[in-house]
């Protein structure tokens, strides 16, 4: 039983652009999977339309078991239990870093103030920020503000995590930092789906990667193969761009 | 201009019998300061919720709430007052208008209305403008952990697009305590109305319009120093809006 199941999605913007095409995947309990591809290419919509952020117009999605293009499925539970990071963090500007991490978990799961308090510091400890926890998220550099989102979407137990490029915009010297977080949690055995242009990450943890291009899924390979001998053309020149850097 | 400049006058008494000029000015400011708080919570209230609604992602709400700002935002300020204070009562069935009309207070409360109304579609236009300032993925990181769209608005998008807005509605509210010196044609002795009962009984025109002159910029220098205040307190640590 997969994690998540994408089958035959299809995606418009509007009633022209068709931003999606048919794309068929599936992620397994524990699984990495990377999403690469050219901007433009529908990786965000993609991961977006997992936890229902994005409606869509045919097809089927299934995480855990629950149905997400259902009317019937009660979407802020389900968004509960799938984490997101987002390319600019999206912290709360005006919450404390403690209060970012406790919001959803008072809101949304009902937790207590001292038990969301208490997950907190255990999730800030293990991102190393807990001397930064009184701290708002503008104190902060990206790399730690990245990590904070990181820790946001945890503290929630989610069943798996959505990482729509989670690196591009940090400074360089950053991009380690919030790396190491999330190969730590790979290792530990979270199911997860990464946007993502760093391809060191994807050899290192990756089981699977996926390359989109025009709303298409054009290729879905373990990763070895994908990187040893790309089937499509599109991917090739895909990689031999992105591996000059 | 040969004009008799003659201060005392403040301090002579009033023919209305409530003590002096100056009285009567003070009697005046206390119903400025009245119609302008009341008609402010009213364009708060109604000037939020229509703000909101704007935002919302229903086409037909925001549709709705652009009719309700180009109403009122476009119909002179003098015009709504009239209407509210003269046409609507005749419009009601017979013994609601006839209550209406009996108000003890019915200037006032058509002002607070009238102003309100009036202002609340600018406050309106700030509440969009301060949400749609917002980076559209704050919207996104706060559905995304599982709020709802209530909750998203109460926790994350609202009291950020409030401080943005801030130096906005500090004009604003000014706006509306300026605006309060048109009740005066339905009637509402607020300042403008009692410095203008004073040139009428005293002649020291001057004398009169200066007093109020000076009044009305010390009320705003009061509700400015207390804006700026707020900022302070609740401005963000490391965030600066619009820098
Ligand atoms: N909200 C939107 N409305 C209209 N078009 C959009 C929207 N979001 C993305 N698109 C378009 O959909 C396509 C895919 O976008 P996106 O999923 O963000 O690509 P990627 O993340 O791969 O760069 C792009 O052509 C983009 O312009
Ligand atoms: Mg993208």
């Amino acid at each position: 039983m997969p994690m998540i199941s994408i089958r035959n999605v299809n995606k418009w913007y509007g009633t022209h652009f068709q931003a999606l095409k048919d794309c068929t995947t599936s992620v397994e309990p524990g699984e990495v999977v990377v999403v690469c591809g050219p901007s433009g290419s529908g990786k965000s919509t993609l991961i977006k339309t997992i936890n229902a952020l994005e409606p869509i117009q045919g097809g089927e999605i299934v995480v855990d078991r629950v149905e997400v293009t259902s009317p019937k499925t009660n979407l802020p539970k389900l968004r509960a239990r799938v984490g997101m990071v987002f390319q600019h963090f999206e912290l709360f500007p005006h919450l404390r870093i403690t209060d970012n991490l406790c919001l959803g978990q008072q809101k949304v799961l009902g937790r207590s103030r001292e038990e969301a308090m208490e997950k907190a510091m255990r999730l800030l400890d293990r991102v190393g920020l807990k001397d930064h926890a009184e701290k708002y998220p503008g104190q902060l550099s990206g790399g730690q503000q990245q990590r904070v989102a990181i820790a946001r979407a945890l503290v929630m137990d989610p069943v798996c995590m959505l990482f729509d490029e989670p690196t591009s915009a940090l400074d360089p010297e950053m991009i380690n930092e919030v790396l190491d977080v999330m190969v730590e949690l790979a290792k530990e055995g979270m199911t997860m789906m990464v946007v993502t242009h760093e391809m060191g990450f994807a050899r290192k943890v990756a089981h699977r990667v996926i390359f989109m291009d025009a709303g298409e899924i054009v290729e879905d390979a373990p990763t070895e193969d994908f990187f040893a001998h790309p089937r499509s053309e599109r991917a090739r020149l895909f990689l031999s761009k992105i591996l000059q850097h | 201009m040969d004009y008799h400049w003659n201060w005392a006058i403040l301090w002579a008494p009033s023919p209305d019998g409530n003590g002096t000029y100056f009285d009567m000015l003070m009697d005046g400011l206390k119903w400025t300061i009245a119609t302008s708080v009341c008609a402010w919570l009213v364009a708060l209230v109604f000037g939020s919720l229509v703000g909101v609604a704007r935002t919302l992602p229903f086409k037909w709400l925001a549709r709705l709430g652009d009719a309700y700002v180009e109403l009122f935002r476009n119909i002179p300020l003098l015009v709504q007052l009239f209407l509210w204070f003269f046409v609507i009562p005749e419009m009601l069935p017979h013994d609601w208008g006839t209550f209406v009309k009996q108000l003890r207070y019915g200037p006032f409360l058509t002002a607070v209305v009238g102003i309100g109304f009036y202002m609340s579609s600018r406050v309106a236009m700030q509440v969009s403008a301060g949400i749609n300032t917002l980076p559209r993925g704050q919207r996104m990181a706060g559905t995304a952990i599982g709020l709802t769209t209530a909750q998203t608005y109460r926790y994350i998008l609202l009291p950020m697009a409030y401080r943005i807005m801030l130096p906005p509605l500090t004009s604003e509210f000014l706006n509306t305590i300026k605006n309060s010196s048109v009740a005066l044609t339905i009637g509402l002795m607020e300042l403008t109305g009692s410095a203008r009962a004073m040139q009428e009984f005293s002649f020291q025109v001057f004398e009169a319009f200066t007093a109020a002159t000076v009044i009305y910029l010390l009320l705003n220098a009061v509700v400015t120093i207390g804006m700026r205040m707020l900022e302070r307190r609740v401005s963000v640590p490391g965030f600066n809006a619009g820098k």
